[in-house]
């Protein structure tokens, strides 16, 4: 344990609008505290700066997953675990539960948030692709208001997210895929090992082929910017074209100037940008089916 | 350094008996377990959540007990290696792991078994795939799995007939 | 008559205690008023300490603290040599090199001390790599950074090229590896001058500690007592590296009059622990038209890192394993450790031979394929026979039918016809299927004369109740040492294995046998514990209390008996050097090894060329090993080796900066987990070994040897690709790859 425990306040608020009471009254001062899944290592490692921690993990009303007619709200606290138990929710969002049994260990879907997940920002997560893929939006509460925000419009920059200091997320929100559309979706990670792995290169993309066409489609990508993001370039490249060859390897060019790997401990530049285009084309190949 | 954060009072039950301790709000719930608790069957491999020797249940769930902050065990009923066998005998997948070679040093033991019969009782007829799954979070060095999963198909095998009584 | 123990799978000895959580490793272990201790670390790969800054924050008068002024005898780890100090004392030559040691009884508070300690180095020039080590870029170790050097030769090698029709070269790398014991490093130490100094820990060898305390503190040798303790995973990283980590504890113990408790978290133990060493071995081999080797020329260097510890052991089995189980007239062999400055490389299962081997193996492939022969045609028309001599002139006495074993493992799993089906498939899939192998042999026990210099005991004693305590050196940590050793008493007794009691190894009480590595423990040691029951029986007959075919309740009644009539019951049996065996320690040739494991290992790999990631589809290990005395704890060792050979091979990377590992986390240095590893299909042979206890010889390195050259062979089956590298990281395999435009 690299850390002083003793430094460490965890405060364990009764609800969320005691919650949102203290963060909004001593505003910037408290961080919110979830699974604990990416704060505890931080705290192991003697690299967890931020001194005060309100917990929110007991509160009830960021829990739940509610079906509507025309969307699926999944509580910000909902665990990969309970992703992944949700008859409707992996039916209909196939990526998403894709992701979630691909993330970490049993033991860290037992614990670790989608909501955490979402707020920590990491450019390597492997369930934000799948909800950029479907669109999502994040409903973000202060103890004055609540607003939403579309996922794709969350981040600035590296670890950079537009949620202010007294805004927690209550839940994220995806519209339902309609019944007379048949999606080809595609979700990969590649990271060095089969389980428990931090991924090189995460593709996630779905779309619709209409008279030989694509159409809405919709590719997303982590590990290969400071931000997972839509590759919104690409997508315009493919959209409503057949899947040819040709297309294809427009499409890689496009792809691979849009997105920005580095080098680093785990991989290289080049590493993930040969595999984004190969990933691409593995996508290609479910298009042409 | 400033010592800003008091000691908080932490009730929960482990292994059915009822624990009260007095510790700061993020120590793990891992050292609380060993150090207060004086339970130290669970071990700590790698303080990161990566390789399950810290492996517990928390309300049925699997989870790595070193990233887990003393202040969320609250009311929590707990499981750890002590509480896997009964007062007469050992749980199927423990004598499995004796007669099948599923522990060489032993470190990784004790999560490897809690893992092992987590995944059992969600799923009592898991197949291979479904067992390398339900272990992946837990890592060895010692046997290459082999032996751990051979023990765990053995266990499913003596679930249903009665266990030995404990030799 | 058919052994009734020997051969038996007998549950683990200590098995129940591990899987009831009840086994008590070195951190499970406290003491009334004991103190935590931690070590203040080198920022820096070389230069003069200039300066040690402590922060006024830290109340610094409740904390010990220890440099290397307060060691009372030498200031060195010894070892083979004194070069390592416990401590460093004004000038530092590795990343992460101890300076000081800190003691307190708050471990939160002891943390935040080592924060506050800054420690100010004058850098000079470094060296990192083994080639600038060579050309003595800098030197930095003796004259020329040389730790240690063999030559071996056999024929006359210069005549031999003109006779060669194909000469192919290659050049062969592997890298550094973690051993990864899941326990991390641990000890607690009790000392003082009255009382002398007591070290408890996780470790592989208390005799190795115990010499390394009594030149630390200069006190005599019952002054100074190390105990084992249920030891979670050691591989070699525990061989010596515990005597720094103990010498430590003892220090802070000695000044601070209290226990101190050192337990390494995964991060300091990764940084500053031994690893594998880093090797390059250069071949030249000369073939005849008809694939028969008629000359070999090795060069082959490992990287010792910044102090001598075991370069020179590591080696010495480098070389002799580098020439692998082939007849070759005319063989040369260079090698050498070299110093960088980087933290020590140690002890790793295999020990030099796994770096030799993979160069062997993956270059004799390739010179399979300039000859035009299948690599398996090209093994066969080479491998040894008995009678024949080895590189280092041993001559083959081993009844070894390396073919045999090669057929068998190929016929286990369908070799032959993957391998033509496999290159046809693939012409049409993205995911190519590879299949590939590896003949190698693992020598047992210590080199050359060293099994005579250890001069290992081993001592049994019964009680009057007919209960047995053996009293060995040898340590548990998993592969079975326990289990084994009661097994082979057992077995010579006539006795039950519950009748059997393992003295907890513990300087005070058991003999030197020796250190619990080299694949030794059951062929040495187990000879000695199993001589020592045959003489306490023999002492039982030859008294008349006890006739041939005894029954239990007999037996324990002339036991009961004897120890009436004659005192203890106990036998003490010292290692007996073979007169038949020489070895030329100046020449560097005769018998290396009393015996060896002779071995072919399968592999079968996927790769998909779209992200180059490796998947181990299926992989058969068949093996010669004299007497299998337990099968599943033998096949557990076979199958644990093989899933570190697969790592060592395909993940495990060592990422390096300024001589610092800086993947120093299990999320960022990648074994394999349950979803990785394949069908790991275990097969044995046995001739048994006269000389070894119940005819057994040495199983717990082998498949280190053969396992990564093995799928690099497969790998290069499946794409092409010409691998001379391990690990074969996907980024390296896709550029190698994209270059043979698979």
């Amino acid at each position: 344990m690299r850390s002083y425990i003793p430094s460490y306040e965890l405060l364990a608020p009764c609800d969320l609008a005691a919650a949102l009471q203290n963060m909004s009254s001593e505003y910037g001062t408290w961080k919110p505290f979830a699974g604990g899944t990416d704060l505890m290592v931080l705290l192991e490692a003697g690299k967890l700066s931020q001194r005060k921690f309100i917990n929110i993990y007991g509160l009830t009303e960021l829990r739940g997953i509610e079906v509507t007619p025309h969307h699926i709200l999944v509580g910000a606290l909902t665990t990969y675990t309970e992703v992944r138990r949700h008859e409707t929710l992996t039916r209909e969002f196939p990526l998403l539960a894709r992701a979630a049994a691909e993330t970490g260990s049993i033991a860290t879907q037992n614990r670790g948030t989608l909501g955490g997940n979402v707020a920590n920002a990491s450019p390597a997560a492997d369930s934000p692709p799948a909800l950029l893929v479907y669109d999502a939006e994040l409903e973000l509460v202060s103890s004055s208001c609540s607003r939403w925000l579309p996922y794709r419009d969350f981040w600035s920059g590296y670890k950079q997210v537009a949620l202010r200091p007294d805004e927690l997320i209550r839940c994220i929100r995806v519209p339902r895929p309609s019944k007379a559309h048949h999606w080809r979706q595609y979700y990969r990670k590649v990271g060095t090992r089969r389980a428990q792995a931090i991924s090189k290169v995460c593709f996630a993309a779905a779309a619709r082929i209409d008279s030989h066409r694509i159409r809405d489609v919709r590719i997303a990508l982590a590990s290969v910017a400071p931000t997972v993001f839509r590759a919104a370039e690409t997508e315009k490249i493919m959209e409503g074209e057949s899947p040819t060859p040709s297309l294809l390897r427009a499409a890689q060019e496009t792809l691979a100037a849009e997105i920005a790997p580095i080098d680093d401990i785990r991989s290289t530049a080049y590493y993930r940008r040969r595999v984004s285009e190969n990933l691409l084309a593995e996508f290609f190949d479910l298009l042409s089916a | 350094m400033s010592e800003s954060a008091h000691k908080i009072s932490v009730h929960c039950t482990v292994n059915g008996r009822a624990l009260s301790i007095e510790t700061y709000p993020m120590a793990p719930l891992l050292d609380v377990l060993r150090e207060q608790a004086h339970l130290t069957g669970t071990k700590e491999g790698c303080g990161e959540g990566e390789c399950g020797a810290c492996a517990i249940e928390i309300d049925g769930l699997l989870v790595n007990s070193c990233l887990v902050p003393a202040l969320q065990a609250e009311g929590a009923k707990i499981r750890t290696i002590e509480g896997v066998a009964t007062e007469n005998q050992l749980d199927a997948v423990q004598q499995a792991f004796l007669t099948h070679g599923g522990a060489q040093c032993g470190i990784c033991t004790p999560g490897m078994i809690l893992a092992a019969v987590n995944l059992l009782q969600r799923n009592a007829h898991p197949s291979d795939l479904e067992i390398r799954e339900g272990l992946a979070g837990n890592l060895c060095r010692c046997t290459g799995y082999t032996k751990i999963f051979a023990s765990i198909v053995e266990a499913c095998r003596n679930m249903q007939q009665p266990t030995e009584p404990r030799t | 008559m058919e052994p009734r123990i020997i051969g038996t799978s007998v549950p683990r000895k200590e098995g129940r205690d591990k899987v009831t959580g009840a086994a008590r490793y070195i951190d499970d272990i406290s003491f009334p008023e004991m103190i935590y201790g931690l070590t203040v670390r080198s920022p820096a790969a070389r230069g003069r300490i200039v300066n040690i800054h402590f922060e006024p924050t830290i109340p610094w008068n409740e904390f010990t603290i220890v440099t290397a002024k307060d060691i009372p005898g030498k200031n060195c780890i010894m070892l083979l040599i004194d070069d390592e100090p416990a401590l460093a004392d004004g000038f530092v030559n590795h990343p992460e090199e101890p300076i000081l040691l800190l003691a307190h009884a708050d471990k939160y508070l002891l943390e935040e001390a080592r924060r506050a300690v800054h420690v100010e180095i004058d850098s000079a020039p470094a060296v990192f790599t083994l080639a600038d080590s060579l050309t003595c870029k800098e030197v930095i170790w003796g004259r020329d950074n040389i730790f240690k050097s063999f030559h071996v030769e056999k024929g006359d090698i210069d005549s031999a090229w003109s006779s060669a029709a194909f000469i192919v070269e290659g050049e062969y790398e592997t890298g550094a590896q973690e051993q990864l014991y899941i326990e991390p490093q641990g000890v607690i130490a009790k000392a003082s001058p009255g009382e002398g100094v007591t070290v408890w820990g996780s470790l592989q060898c208390p005799h190795y500690v115990h010499k390394a305390l009594l030149a630390l503190f200069g006190l005599p040798k019952d002054r100074i007592r190390v105990v084992q303790t249920e030891t979670g995973g050691g591989f070699g990283g525990k061989e010596e590296y515990p005597s720094m980590i103990a010498a430590h504890s003892a220090l802070l113990a000695w000044k601070s009059g209290k226990p101190v408790k050192m337990i390494y978290d995964r991060a300091e133990d990764m940084l500053a622990t031994t690893k594998r060493h880093p090797s390059r071995t250069i071949h030249r081999t000369g073939v005849t038209r008809d694939g028969k080797l008629v000359a070999m020329q090795i060069d082959f260097t490992i990287d010792g890192g910044a102090y001598q510890t075991l370069s020179p052991v590591v080696l010495s089995r480098g070389t002799i394993h580098a020439a692998g189980p082939y007849e070759c007239a005319n063989v040369r062999i260079n090698s050498r450790a070299v110093a960088t400055n980087t933290p020590p490389h140690g002890a790793f299962r295999g020990f030099g031979a796994p770096q030799s081997v993979f160069a062997l193996e993956r270059h004799l492939d390739r010179v399979a394929q300039v000859v035009g022969l299948a690599p398996e045609e090209l093994r066969r028309r080479n491998f040894i026979q008995p009678g024949q001599t080895l590189a280092v002139h041993q001559v083959v006495r081993e009844n070894v039918d390396m073919a045999g074993l090669m057929d068998r493992a190929f016929q286990l799993c369908d070799y032959h016809a993957k391998r033509k089906r496999f290159q046809q498939e693939n012409r049409h899939n993205v995911i190519k299927k590879g299949i590939g192998f590896a003949s190698f042999l693992h020598g047992a026990g210590f080199t050359g004369s060293g099994e005579e210099y250890l001069a290992s005991e081993a001592a049994l004693e019964v009680s009057g109740e007919g209960r047995v305590r053996i009293f060995a050196g040898s340590t548990e940590m998993g592969q079975g040492t326990n289990t084994v050793f009661t097994q082979i008493a057992a077995e010579a007794l006539g006795i039950d294995c519950d009748q059997i009691e393992i003295v907890q190894p513990d300087t005070a009480q058991v003999p030197n046998s020796g250190p619990t590595v080299a694949s030794r423990t059951t062929m040495i040691v187990g000879k000695l514990v199993e001589t020592s029951a045959r003489t306490v029986q023999k002492c039982l007959f030859d008294s008349g209390l006890l006739n041939r075919n005894y029954s239990a309740a007999e037996f324990k009644s002339a036991c009961a008996a004897y120890i009436e009539k004659h005192g203890p019951l106990q036998s003490l049996t010292k290692y007996q050097y073979p007169h038949d065996l020489h070895w030329d320690d100046e020449r560097y040739q005769g018998d290396a090894y009393g015996a060896y494991a002779w071995a072919v290992y399968v592999a079968e790999v996927s790769v998909d060329t779209r992200t180059a990631e490796v998947r181990v589809e299926d992989f058969v290990a068949v093996q010669e090993v004299g007497k299998v005395i337990n099968p599943v704890l033998a096949a557990g060792q076979i199958e644990g080796g093989v899933a570190q050979g697969m790592g060592f091979a395909l993940y495990e990377n060592c990422v390096w900066q300024q001589g610092r590992m800086i993947n120093g986390q299990m999320t960022n240095y990648i074994i394999p987990t349950s979803m990785d590893v394949p069908p790991i299909r275990v097969f044995f042979e046995e001739i048994p070994y006269e000389r070894g206890p119940a005819g057994a010889k040495g199983i717990g390195e082998l498949h280190l040897d053969g396992t990564a050259p093995a799928i690099a062979n497969a790998i290069a089956h499946a794409t092409g690709a010409e691998i001379t590298r391990i690990p074969i990281t996907a980024e390296v395999l896709l550029n190698i790859l994209e270059s043979v435009h698979v």
